[in-house]
């Protein structure tokens, strides 16, 4: 469930780097712990994010969380079937449960995150 | 077994009561009501009769869960039982009958109980100052903070924007702040679940106006540097706001003023025995240090005794202002301090050392089958998450919720705090007696039994309800808000 080739953040997003481009959503692990899905704010294409930063709201059956930008650039793309169809971050949340994708501005900052197997031991560790 | 509305009752004409003749010139309403605001239909207006009426309400009252019908051991919400004798005292004619803008010198003896919950309630919490107006937690954070913010505004410090809350806080802390136009910065908790000291000290600068803190905090344990963190606080430039949500735990024990705590607010509909929501509205009264206290909502209940009287003080320029109409929810201000005389100083503090007993009591039946994320000695409430293999065998804290329906309980608070996996917070309140938590013990064990042994009974739980699990995305996604005739789908 923590597909290799894919970077991770410690806030449990996934990160799929394509040239100068990276596309984020949330990992298994996460959505597995909010639980069903049932509404998710999207941030605007265009805007300019900062790794780190809230990037927008996710909310389930049981809870509201941010989700956060793993690397700073422009959103250049956002997941427009997301709106309709929330229950995606549940089913296949590497694949059509993409949330956006970002206009790399500092390629140094991919170093700041995690390996698959890196992610694999932080959760390991944190004992989930 | 569910109930149809009232509107699907009775039949077209059906009546309750015969009205008699009308004893004055009837006028067609085209004559009174320019045409423009007249219906084109009559309105569909429930037609039943009285005996329908009277069972159909009946049955449906029949169907709520309140303290009155069982144990509600909903943490973070001091679920105790409401006194009847406040109900008494709230309807006595003299307080239930009385106009807001009756004269002050009619209205005495509401005044002096106001001014004097006002007084009870800075000396149980160490305050100085106390207003009654906000209607309930959420809108005396919001008062609390825009004290706060007038405060620091005062003081020429407009720049102090940032409120820092840890974690594990209520998520009415963080909406309170964006609420009051503040940025909200979040802290870690430490290992323990209590603040990081050293992850606070970081997070506090320049620009921070505050601090919000339970204690005990929302995993039930009692903040042990609270008077270190206070002076860091404090050193900062910042203040600190207690949300008074848990004070039930350290009621006539320790006083959140003496901790070094600027502004609390606190919750009448816990801690001081009113009653929750439809059961009445709630009250959410703050208290300050004196240095806050020009900011406090106006009007302001004072007393002059050279004159021996109370009034209403709107003289208070630096005040935020009115944060509710009239005085606040008055009638709950009757029942707090119905309590508090009838407990008195003594009882606070039973009250607060039954409550923390009966929690530890029942932590001690269930540890070791279910399992205590921060196993210290707790407070009033606890935290504790799934029994150990639930999770490999599909179960969810959801199911366990569910299924303690079916026992005839009301779930305890799930999936809060944010910072334990699949929690279950239970506060049992210090109003149950020893076989009550016994038996709910009994039902927690049964459930963990059950559902090793046949999970699907927790999957499919509640059964013995009038409606059976819901389907909750799809109530949150295409809620049905309101109920059409049939006539009226067109």
């Amino acid at each position: 469930m923590i597909p290799d080739g894919l970077l991770y953040s410690t806030n449990h997003e996934w990160l799929k780097v394509n040239g100068k481009t990276g596309r984020m959503g949330i990992t298994h692990y996460a959505q597995e712990a909010l639980g069903s899905v049932v509404y998710i704010e999207l941030p605007e294409a265009g805007s300019r994010v900062t790794a780190g930063e809230s990037l927008g709201v996710v909310e389930s059956v049981k809870a509201a969380s941010d989700y956060y930008a793993p690397v700073s650039g422009k959103v250049s793309a956002v997941n427009g079937e997301l709106p309709d169809s929330p229950g995606l971050i549940n089913e296949d949340p590497y694949g059509r449960g993409w949330i956006a994708e970002i206009d790399l501005e500092d390629p140094a900052e991919l170093d700041g995150l995690l390996s698959a197997q890196g992610y694999r031991e932080m959760l390991q560790k944190e004992g989930k | 077994m569910t109930e149809t509305l009232i509107f699907e009752l009775g039949a077209s004409g059906r009546t309750s009561s015969p009205l008699p003749d009308c004893d004055v010139p009837a006028r067609p309403l085209k004559e009174i009501i320019p045409a423009g605001l007249l219906r084109k239909k009559p309105p569909g207006l429930p037609e039943a009769g009285e005996a329908e009426v009277a069972r159909h309400f009946t049955r449906l009252s029949s169907l709520n869960y309140g303290v009155d019908t069982g144990f509600y051991p909903l943490g973070s919400c001091t679920m105790k039982y409401n006194p009847k004798i406040n109900e008494y005292a709230a309807r006595l004619p003299g307080f239930a009958r009385l106009h807001p803008y009756q004269a002050e010198d009619q209205v005495q003896g509401a005044l002096r109980l106001m001014y004097e919950t006002q007084r009870y309630l800075a000396e149980i919490t160490g305050m100085d100052e106390f207003t009654l107006q906000p209607a309930a937690g959420a809108h005396g954070e919001f008062a609390g903070l825009l004290m706060i913010k007038a405060y620091h505004d005062h003081r020429g410090e407009t720049g102090r924007r940032r409120v820092v809350v840890p974690d594990s806080s209520h998520g009415t802390n963080p909406a309170t702040a964006a609420l009051c136009g503040m940025e909200v910065q979040q802290v870690r908790s430490g290992r323990d679940g209590t603040v990081d000291l050293e992850a606070l000290k970081d997070a506090l600068g320049p620009g921070t106006a505050a601090v919000m803190l339970t204690n005990p905090n929302t995993l039930g344990l009692f903040e042990r540097e609270i008077t270190k963190i206070a002076e860091a606080v404090h050193r900062a430039g910042a203040l600190l706001y207690c949300d008074g949500a848990n004070m039930n735990a350290i009621l006539g024990i320790s006083r959140p003023g003496d901790m070094g705590f600027d502004v609390i607010h606190l919750n009448l509909h816990k801690t001081f025995s009113t009653p929750h929501g439809g059961g009445g509205p709630g009250s959410g009264p703050v208290g300050v240090k004196s240095g806050l206290a020009p900011f406090l909502p106006s009007p302001a209940v004072g007393f002059d005794p050279a004159g021996g009287r109370y009034y209403l003080d709107y003289d208070r320029p630096l005040s935020i202002g009115k944060v509710r109409s009239f005085y606040g929810n008055f009638g709950v201000v009757v029942r707090a301090y119905a309590y508090i005389r009838a407990v008195g100083g003594e009882g606070l503090r039973q009250v607060g050392e039954d409550a923390v007993i009966n929690a530890n009591y029942l932590l001690s039946l269930i540890r070791g089958t279910y399992r205590v994320p921060f196993d210290r000695r707790c407070m009033h409430e606890f935290v504790v998450s799934p029994p150990a293999g639930f999770k490999e065998a599909g179960l969810h804290t959801v199911d366990i919720a569910k299924r303690l329906m079916d026992y005839g309980y009301h779930p305890p608070t799930v999936y809060f705090p944010l910072i334990v996996e699949e929690a279950l917070m239970v506060e049992p309140t210090e109003t149950e007696s020893r076989s009550t938590l016994d038996a709910f013990a009994g039902a927690l064990l049964e459930i963990a039994r059950e559902g090793f042994e046949n999970p699907q009974l927790l999957r499919e739980a509640p059964r013995r309800t009038p409606v059976s699990r819901l389907d909750e995305v799809v109530a949150a996604r295409k809620p049905v808000l309101r109920w059409r005739p049939p006539a009226a789908e067109e």
